[in-house]
């Protein structure tokens, strides 16, 4: 159906896909020692000393991590194409309460979300007369269990720790979207919002996309992730190499501890302000996690950094009170502070 | 005359759909109008809950992604 002058220039895809897979492989198994041996052998750096171990994790870290987020997001990204909100909406509306909460929850993980699209959001689940306390659970899920920490834990951590991290996101985000939902959020959603009328939600919107164009999505969405979280992941090595080097483990076990009560609201309150840099606070959380932290603190920590979101606050103040954001904040505080409290009072 | 409409809150991604929206017209050398909605309602009157979403003629092309210039030029012409 195309004659024209207007052609797409692509290189062949599939043959490109294939390289860019093995090259991936490839540099994955080099990277350990290739690290050691420019730290060791290049730089003439002693294992086992301060700089030496420092130096080591960074070259080796840096690497890891580009990789893990190029390859897995790219992935992830790829996979979620298939599950976009317009969908979630069509699948929640007309259930229950109780199991459009559990499945709202769960479509976080998958679903793509961009905090710039929760006021479209927002309303078209109004408009599909979904209970408000669901849409909190998505809001509350979404970021939290989002993919770029998952797939870093796994990554860095083992299928252990993310599907721990993962287990309590999504309970998080269950419980805080009941909570909501029971203390009557629908009061303190801006009037015109609750007029909005159904309009063209109707319309079939299955635009079916090629694999090759979804992957290519992907890829693009990641290059420029990647891009932006670059600068925070390598500020984010340099100092989980230092913590790794330099940083005494008694000193690290004392303060974050278990006997230290105040261990997870200090790493929740540090977390708040550093929104969006998950990235690069996830190198951190390995130094400290490998100093003795304790995994209810550390899981505490990461929560809160991509929970936490002021941005996307501010957006939703459009549709919705400030009390009731100041409420949904102090759901989301609660259930994070209960998820630390807990995984360590259970010595995991 | 086609008219394209590019729905979102003016995000950077929404700016970049319709950045390409204007390449792709003027790949395609024809005449097209481009708005640019921002209004969350009548964004959402059109199904559409991931933005940026692009609308050519009244039909929707895409929503929750970039198309390309190139992508967008096909459109123009079909």
């Amino acid at each position: 159906m195309t004659t024209l002058a207007v052609r797409r220039r692509h290189l062949p895809f599939w043959p490109l896909s294939a390289v860019a897979g093995v090259a991936w492989v490839a540099a994955w198994f080099v990277n350990l020692p290739a690290a050691n041996w420019l730290a060791y052998d290049l730089l003439r750096l002693e294992p086992g000393t301060h700089l030496g171990d420092a130096v080591a994790f960074f070259l080796y870290d840096v690497p890891k991590v580009l990789l893990l987020l190029l390859g897995i997001v790219t992935v992830v990204t790829f996979l979620r194409s298939y599950f976009p909100p317009e969908r979630m909406r069509a699948a929640l509306a007309g259930r229950g309460t109780v199991p459009a909460t559990l499945a709202a929850a769960g479509f976080g993980i998958v679903t793509p979300f961009c905090s710039c699209s929760a006021v479209p959001l927002f309303i078209g689940f109004v408009e599909a007369g979904i209970p408000m306390g669901v849409t909190f659970a998505f809001l509350i899920s979404s970021p939290m269990v989002n993919e770029v920490a998952l797939v870093l834990l796994w990554g860095l951590f083992g299928p252990g720790i993310a599907l721990l991290y993962m287990a309590a996101g999504l309970a998080v985000a269950i419980v805080g979207g009941l909570v909501l939902g029971r203390l009557g959020a629908e009061r303190w959603v801006e009037p015109w919002v609750l007029e909005v009328r159904a309009g063209g939600g109707a319309t079939s919107l299955d635009l079916r996309l090629s694999v090759e164009q979804r992957l290519r999505d992907a890829w693009a969405y990641t290059r420029e992730l990647v891009g932006k979280v670059l600068p925070y992941v390598l500020v984010g090595i340099g100092v989980g190499a230092f913590i790794h080097g330099y940083v005494p483990t008694d000193l690290v076990a004392q303060i974050g501890g278990r006997d230290n009560p105040l261990a997870v609201p200090l790493v929740v309150a540090i977390a708040i302000p550093l929104y969006s840099n998950a990235a690069g606070t996830i190198p951190i959380v390995e130094a400290l996690l490998g100093k003795g932290m304790p995994l209810g603190t550390t899981l505490a920590f990461m929560m809160a950094i991509v929970a936490i979101s002021l941005p996307e606050f501010l957006i939703l103040r459009r549709v919705i009170r400030a009390r009731l954001i100041a409420l949904f904040a102090v759901v989301v505080v609660v259930g994070i502070l209960a998820v630390g409290f807990l995984f360590n009072a259970l010595n995991l | 005359m086609k008219i394209i409409e590019v729905l979102g809150p003016g995000c950077a991604n929404c700016q970049r759909v319709e950045a390409n929206a204007r390449e792709a017209v003027a790949m395609a050398g024809i005449a097209a109008e481009i708005r640019h909605v921002t209004d969350p309602r009548e964004i959402v009157a059109h199904g559409i809950l991931s933005t940026p979403g692009l609308i050519i003629d009244g039909t929707i092309r895409s929503y929750g992604r970039i198309p390309s210039a190139g992508d967008i030029a096909m459109w123009l012409v079909e």
